[in-house]
């Protein structure tokens, strides 16, 4: 069967994804839980199969021998309670033999209790925020993909729209409760090989639990749609040992402190305009568009705006409060003193825009520090 | 009988006024069929471009919000544009027809309620060329992404889907009434014939959920423009509130569209199977236990949105239930088959086809019931191909299935043999090649409505797509064997299936423009 479709699609000369391998079942996953998901899936799916050999194979044998062709009488017999009640009672028994191992799997599931991690999964359009309850760390998690690829102007790459720049890390062997939420619209946390899904709804938290066997890097995506972007925001975890998750905790940690430090450094205007960029094209270039030509009706273009090119106090409001009704969200909470800096040295000083201002982290800092 | 339905005196009035003021059931059931196949077709050029789109992984034709919009306007104008109407108006032609009524017993709101559809429809596909767009938040609308988060255009949706609400309730009013009123003398309700009986149940959940609807895309509206928070929670409202309220409509809305096909096939097998309905009592307890059920399982769409435990299991044990009245439908279709003298005519290819591709979408539903395996199908292919298996060869082929078994009875012309068996094995051969790799990509872990994915689902997307393109440009065909069979059929005879019963029969072929204007007498058995 593979074969014939990857000759097809190679006589075609189309796909350009036939290197990678077919996959046509759901993953076993690497977890308890994920594991009885794919018992219970294979058993129904068995039992489904059984069932429809048995009704299809009576139905085929009748439409082969009870033809008129072939010079079949009907018959006259129009019911039967006993047969009725048969073909009730039988389905019935399957059905409870089917609800008991999926109600034991469901009750394991719930139980959220004894985590050994916490970790609070927030939704956003379109991008994961991760925090990591007790450790004072927390950071977005941005699609990595490049734009290039998804235009078809350069090959893609086997993790083709499941990869991330800052994957969640978590350690093997430990119960993980995640808790999900959303700073928008409803969005789900999705990853097949942990059998997790969990809508992140605005205001609300939903808890569910992992405990990983194995380590590696395993890829999910948003599963409810949430907007133009929906396709577009995977989650990447990667499962490490203890050792190596302590490691990287304290690596995050050292990072998180580097970069409060650099608010109070001094920045060049060639420095900002560098940072600013990508911080320009992985949180802005969504919706104002790389070229800062915005989409008419819906987002603004920043090319040539009355906010790009006003005052620099009214810009570093509308970034870092954002305009909800109109879906910006409020950078202040997303983005560091020096990133929203940077993006808006970079937005006063590109394409058409040449103000030659340069907003200082010290300055957005300020504004942030008084709300 | 012919001499009471004279023509030349009560034929239809002359000009296109005609279809303007017509209040004929068989002129409104026409009117009817026809919208509801050219829907089929802007529903299905929809689908042509999401399909074209996800040929290969990588966007090529269209940009993420318009295909949001096209994935949106597809289901809607399915459900509500080409699936309900069609039902509708094979009730408008066949109810009267096989209970021995003159016409419907409220012809006025019957033409009201048609011709509400086409500015319900125009207003809904001018929202694709307002700024902001058309409504890309799907066809199930989930707050907030259809309220704080949606296009302009949304309040035309609400706007439209009310007098789309409006026109359903009136329609399923006018068949309850007709049906309790007007059966031909000596007709008990346990002689219906099983197309009246589903419709009957049918016109109940109709009218019962319809207004569920109406108070959903209310509180929308509500929302987005008096300020009230009813799925905002920053305002004390809550957005699972929106799924509740909604599916509560939703569930038994997939039933409304399932079981007239139920009832169609129920006419059609025993005719081509020359042997009487298996289990007739049973069907109809069946159906009935479907509907009633069909209120206690709306939550199993909601299996990940984060429901306490107890409210998963309820919801899980009830759909599984469900199954049990289905199951014996399906066990007395074929009990019917069974050791009759049948013959293959397109009805009955259809008929059977929707045997077959209904239970595998029922089996795959059976699946999404187990409550921690669809924390894996939901919001995937796999879903998508369920539902597109009881919807396309489950609800669409009953529709066809009943327009070849009926069409000579309209119009007393035959279509050809030879084209509508043609027709039925390149929508067959169509429609599994469209969506049974879904499942396998589904389960793979492809997410629904997305414009762009990963590269493992490549090749079974292409193949979807292509078995898309089959199934769509097939439907072309269908379309020219009924005009073909309008203008230059052969002439069909009083009784075109030898195994066919009912009193719709008993009428002269064509069936005149009036009919049982002097109630036929039943019962005498």
């Amino acid at each position: 069967m593979r074969q014939l479709l990857q000759l097809i699609c190679s006589a075609l000369v189309l796909s350009p994804g036939t290197s990678v391998a077919l996959e046509f079942n759901m993953p076993a996953g690497v977890t308890q839980t994920s594991q009885s998901i794919y018992g219970l899936h294979m058993t129904i799916f068995y039992i489904c199969l059984v069932i429809a050999i048995v009704v299809f194979g009576v139905m085929f044998w009748s439409i082969f021998h009870h033809r008129k062709s072939k010079g079949a009488k009907a018959s006259q017999f129009h019911g039967s309670v006993l047969v009725e009640i048969i073909w009730t009672i039988i389905p019935i028994v399957i059905l409870v033999a089917m609800a008991v191992p999926a109600t034991k799997t469901l009750v394991d599931m719930y139980d959220t209790s004894e985590s050994d991690i916490d970790i609070q999964v927030t939704g956003h359009q379109w991008k994961w925020h991760y925090k990591y309850i007790g450790e004072d760390l927390g950071f977005f998690s941005i699609l990595a993909t490049s734009k290039e690829e998804i235009e078809n102007r350069k090959k893609k790459n086997p993790n083709y729209l499941l990869e991330v720049d800052n994957p969640l890390v978590v350690p093997i062997n430990k119960k993980i409760r995640f808790l999900f939420t959303s700073n928008d619209v409803i969005h789900a946390w999705w990853v097949p090989d942990l059998a997790i899904k969990k809508d992140a709804v605005p205001g609300f938290i939903n808890e569910s639990w992992t405990r990983i066997d194995k380590p590696g890097t395993y890829r999910g995506q948003c599963a409810e749609l949430c907007g133009m972007h929906h396709a577009f925001m995977p989650i990447e975890v990667k499962a490490v040992s203890e050792d190596d998750y302590a490691l990287w905790l304290d690596e995050q940690k050292a990072l998180k402190q580097a970069e409060a430090a650099s608010t109070e450094l001094e920045w060049s205007q060639e420095q900002l305009m560098t940072a600013g960029a990508k911080i320009y094209e992985k949180n802005c270039a969504v919706c104002h568009q790389a070229d800062g030509s915005g989409i008419p009706q819906a987002f603004p273009a920043l090319n040539g705006s009355p906010i790009a090119l006003g005052p620099k106090a009214d810009h570093m409001a509308i970034v870092i409060q954002g305009r909800l009704e109109k879906g910006m969200p409020a950078f202040g909470e997303q983005l560091s003193a020096v990133d929203i800096a940077a993006v808006i040295t970079y937005e006063r000083n590109s394409w058409d825009n040449k103000t030659g201002d340069k907003v200082t982290p010290a300055e957005v800092q300020a504004v942030m520090e008084k709300q | 009988m012919s001499e009471h339905m004279d023509t030349a005196h009560h034929g239809p009035a002359k000009g296109w006024t005609r279809w303007i003021l017509t209040t004929n059931h068989k002129d409104i059931g026409t009117l009817y069929l026809v919208f509801s196949l050219i829907m089929l077709f802007v529903g299905g050029s929809m689908a042509f471009v999401i399909r074209a789109e996800l040929f290969q992984p990588g966007l090529q034709l269209v940009v993420p919000e318009f295909f949001n919009q096209m994935t949106t306007m597809h289901g809607l104008i399915m459900v509500f544009g080409a699936v309900m109407p069609a039902f509708v108006g094979l009730a408008n032609w066949q109810v009267p027809l096989m209970i021995g009524a003159p016409d419907m017993a409220l012809p006025r709101l019957n033409n009201w309620s048609f011709w509400i559809l086409p500015f319900a429809f125009a207003m809904l596909l001018s929202t694709l060329f307002m700024a902001g767009g058309a409504p890309d938040f799907g066809w199930t609308f989930y707050a907030p992404l259809s309220t704080t988060y949606a296009p302009p255009s949304v309040t035309f949706f609400i706007f439209a889907i009310h007098m789309m609400g409006i026109s359903s309730i009136m329609g399923a009013i006018n068949i309850i009434v007709t049906i309790f009123n007007m059966r031909a003398p000596g007709m008990k309700m346990m002689d219906l014939p099983l197309f009246v009986w589903t419709w009957l149940i049918t016109a109940f959940l109709l009218i019962a959920v319809m207004p569920v609807l109406a108070a959903v895309v209310t509180m929308m509206l509500m929302d987005v423009h008096f300020g009230t928070s009813f799925f905002n929670a920053a305002g004390g409202g809550d957005p699972v509130l929106f799924q509740h309220v909604f599916w509560f409509f939703a569930h038994p809305e997939v039933y409304i569209m399932v079981l007239p096909a139920f009832g169609v096939v129920s006419q059609i097998v025993p005719t081509f199977s020359r042997k009487p309905l298996f289990g007739y009592h049973s069907m109809v307890y069946a159906t009935a236990a479907i509907a009633v059920m069909s209120f206690i399982v709306w939550a199993h769409h909601m299996f990940t949105v984060g429901m306490p435990l107890t409210g998963e299991l309820f919801f899980m044990y009830t759909t599984m239930l469900i199954a049990v009245p289905t199951g014996v439908k399906v066990f007395n279709w074929v009990s019917t088959m069974f050791k009759g003298s049948m013959t293959f005519e397109t009805p009955m290819l259809f008929a059977i086809a929707f045997i077959v591709l209904f239970t595998i979408g029922g089996l795959s539903g059976l699946m999404l019931a187990i409550a921690p395996a669809d924390f894996q199908y939901h919001d995937t292919y796999f879903v998508v191909a369920h539902f597109h298996y009881v919807l396309v060869p489950g609800s669409v082929f009953g529709i066809i299935a009943g327009v070849y078994y009926w069409l000579p009875k309209w119009c007393g012309k035959m279509y050809n043999e030879k084209l509508g068996q043609l027709h039925f094995w390149l929508s067959f051969i169509g429609v599994n090649l469209t969506f049974f790799p879904m499942h396998f990509v589904g389960l793979a872990g492809m997410p629904r409505r997305i414009p762009d994915y990963a590269l493992q689902f490549a090749d079974f997307n292409m193949i979807t797509s292509l078995g898309a393109f089959l199934f769509g440009t097939t439907q072309l065909l269908f379309v020219y064997i009924i005009i073909k069979t309008v203008r230059s059929g052969k002439a069909a005879e009083q009784l075109p299936w030898d195994g066919a019963k009912g009193l719709e029969w008993s009428v002269p072929t064509p069936a005149p423009y009036h009919t049982f204007s002097t109630p036929p007498v039943v019962g005498e058995k």
